[in-house]
């Protein structure tokens, strides 16, 4: 679909047109729904280069994207550090905490990984609940975190948060989609390929998995921040495991490896459920079977990734590519 | 001395249900090299079966005959759910990609906690009083509840019975078969479907029994605890050596007593933390386990 470069141009294009005019013809409500699908959108793209990218499952993002969240509040409230300076820091924790515990891990592959990241969540989650080193409040989170400003300009409203929330999402997007075509994200989708093969060529496998885990990992964290300035108040049950379960699903929903996918899946994930609020019962019931029945009847998600994105990858059933 | 004798005694009592959790993650993973992520939500379910038949007819369960009963007639329930998660979200998944069988387990989880936080709602529900007597006997000085004893010998019976089960019968020698090469097993004409239904009919079973035993013991019980357990459970099987049922066992008793001495002199409120980082440690260091048994750790 959309072969062309110039039809793929033109309809960017008209989305981004569209991103920028809907929000005249939204109340407040629709667009925190739409800022926080913007969050989603990128904490999908995040987790998109570990295990789209790279062929690794973490189950344990959302430990990566509460450090971020808890550095900026921590910055923010104890020692005033406007919210938007905090971003990098955030990131760079996160990404560093990442490239510390990927080290060792990384090695282990399938379920095994998935299980590690999962234990490494828990942890993370056990340590911010016990209030570690007096600076995470306990269960009852942060409060009072400013909100981001530039040179007195403050995104105080639900318009000015969605318009900064996807202005992130098409930087982040512009990268990725370079990164995804570069040496680097050849590499990673090598090594998801074939790690023997991907070893053989010269690909120095460890290397490359931290990176793409780090990479991740960083992303989640600066998300973190943009989380911590929306909401001004944060607590640990927003970075629980069932989050990571979350991220983890938007990503395979979508299509492992696919930029579109995330995007897809987040809807699917993020803004569906929203508008079943009604039902809110019965909505996480309907969504659990949901998540069955589309692993059962389109295993490789709604929008998989374009088999020819990636050297090495078998001509025919590109779609069963997850298939390890 | 007693202090510490006690809290192995206590530790013992709560490994022995990670313990019986545990069989069902090994069984599974077994015969089939995945992660069963819906079995701590099965668990969960057997609690809130026993909770329903206790509060519906609680002069009957205050019975020994009565209780067992209740117990056996949720389990049954509890397998049969266990037999209609393998059908629906395991089996048509058998030749898809893993990434795609850990999403449908994650939403069997979804599914099975949301059902039972509608049934019964998503407050913590309470077990009736006094169902089993609180005689207790005084050994060397460690209390000895009869609870903590029908739970140790609960699960050291069922344990055995399933070893025996295992080591011992035709019907056993063919899951060992299965579980070291289906394909092989499928040329000496066992059937390898049956096999699966068959460990997907026994661990929700035992894990139906330790979900009552944990809800009779604790009384309360809340939708959210399958995750829990079944995370403890799952560091169990590991810890003993995913894929050996003995291994299961002694990883489940290992880890419930270093669970209850963690608390007891380290940290009480790390102490959930402590199952993640055995989990985390063995999988670095000795992702075989304790018991050693061979898995090729498939990708």
């Amino acid at each position: 679909m959309l072969a062309s470069p110039g039809a793929r141009r033109l309809a960017l294009g008209g989305l981004a047109l569209a991103a920028a005019l809907l929000p005249l013809a939204l109340t407040n409500y629709w667009l925190d729904v739409l800022t926080f699908y913007g969050l989603y959108v990128l904490l999908g793209l995040a987790l998109n280069v570990v295990v789209g990218y790279t062929g690794l499952f973490n189950l344990g993002q959302a430990a990566f994207y509460g450090i971020g969240a808890y550095v900026t509040a921590i910055l923010n409230t104890r020692l005033g550090v406007p919210v938007l300076l905090t971003l990098p820091v955030a990131a760079v924790a996160a990404g560093a905490v990442a490239y510390a515990v990927g080290r060792p891990i990384l090695h282990l592959r399938g379920d095994y990984l998935a299980l590690v990241t999962i234990g490494l969540g828990e942890i993370t989650l056990i340590a911010i609940n016990n209030d570690v080193f007096g600076l995470t409040g306990g269960p009852n989170g942060i409060f009072g975190i400013d909100r981001p400003s530039v040179l007195g300009f403050v995104f105080g409203t639900s318009l000015r948060y969605y318009y900064l929330v996807w202005a992130v999402v098409a930087v982040v997007i512009g990268l990725l989609h370079r990164l995804e075509n570069s040496r680097v994200g050849r590499a990673w989708m090598l090594i998801r390929e074939d790690e023997v093969a991907a070893a053989a060529a010269g690909v120095d496998v460890a290397a490359y998995k931290t990176l793409a885990f780090s990479l991740s990992a960083a992303l989640a964290g600066a998300v973190g921040t943009l989380y911590a300035g929306k909401m001004t108040v944060i607590a640990p049950e927003s970075f629980s495991t069932w989050e990571s379960v979350l991220m983890f699903s938007i990503v395979i929903l979508g299509g492992a490896g696919s930029i579109p996918g995330v995007f897809v899946g987040a809807l699917g994930m993020v803004v569906l459920p929203e508008l079943f609020r009604d039902f809110s019962n019965w909505r996480m019931l309907v969504f659990g079977a949901a998540m069955v029945a589309m692993m059962v009847f389109r295993p490789a998600g709604l929008w998989p990734a374009r088999p020819s994105a990636a050297p090495g990858r078998p001509a025919k059933g590109g779609a069963r590519r997850a298939a390890a | 001395m007693q202090a510490f004798l006690q809290q192995i005694v206590n530790g013992l009592t709560i490994g022995s249900v990670y313990a019986l959790v545990a069989l069902g993650y090994t069984m599974v993973f077994g015969v089939l090299k995945i992660v069963n992520f819906a079995h701590g939500e099965l668990f969960m379910l057997g609690a809130y079966l026993g909770f329903t038949a206790a509060v519906t007819w609680t002069e009957v369960a205050r019975t020994a005959t009565g209780l067992i009963l209740f117990t056996l007639g949720a389990s049954l329930v509890v397998a049969v759910v266990g037999l209609l998660v393998e059908r629906v979200a395991y089996r048509p998944l058998r030749r898809s990609s893993r990434l795609a069988t850990v999403v449908s387990a994650l939403g069997v989880s979804i599914f099975l906690q949301n059902a039972v936080m509608l049934l019964y709602g998503p407050n913590y529900q309470v077990y009736p009083e006094g169902l089993v007597s609180d005689r207790a006997w005084q050994v060397f000085g460690v209390e000895i509840t009869l609870m903590r004893a029908a739970i140790l010998a609960t699960s050291l019976a069922l344990m055995a019975g399933l070893y025996f089960f295992v080591m011992r019968t035709r019907l056993g020698m063919a899951t060992r078969a299965a579980a070291i090469d289906q394909d092989t097993a499928r040329l000496m004409g066992i059937d390898v479907d049956a096999i699966i239904r068959l460990i997907f009919f026994l661990g929700p079973l035992l894990g139906a029994v330790a979900g009552i035993l944990v809800g009779l013991f604790y009384r309360q019980i809340n939708f959210t605890m399958g995750w829990t357990y079944g995370m403890k459970a799952f560091t169990a099987a590991i810890l003993g050596g995913i894929g050996n049922i003995p291994g299961a066992m002694v990883g489940g008793l290992l880890l419930g007593i270093l669970e209850t001495l963690g608390a007891g002199y380290v940290s009480a409120a790390w102490k959930d933390a402590l199952a993640f980082f055995i989990l985390i440690g063995i999988l670095i260091l000795r992702p075989t386990g304790l018991l050693g048994e061979r898995v090729a750790e498939k990708v």
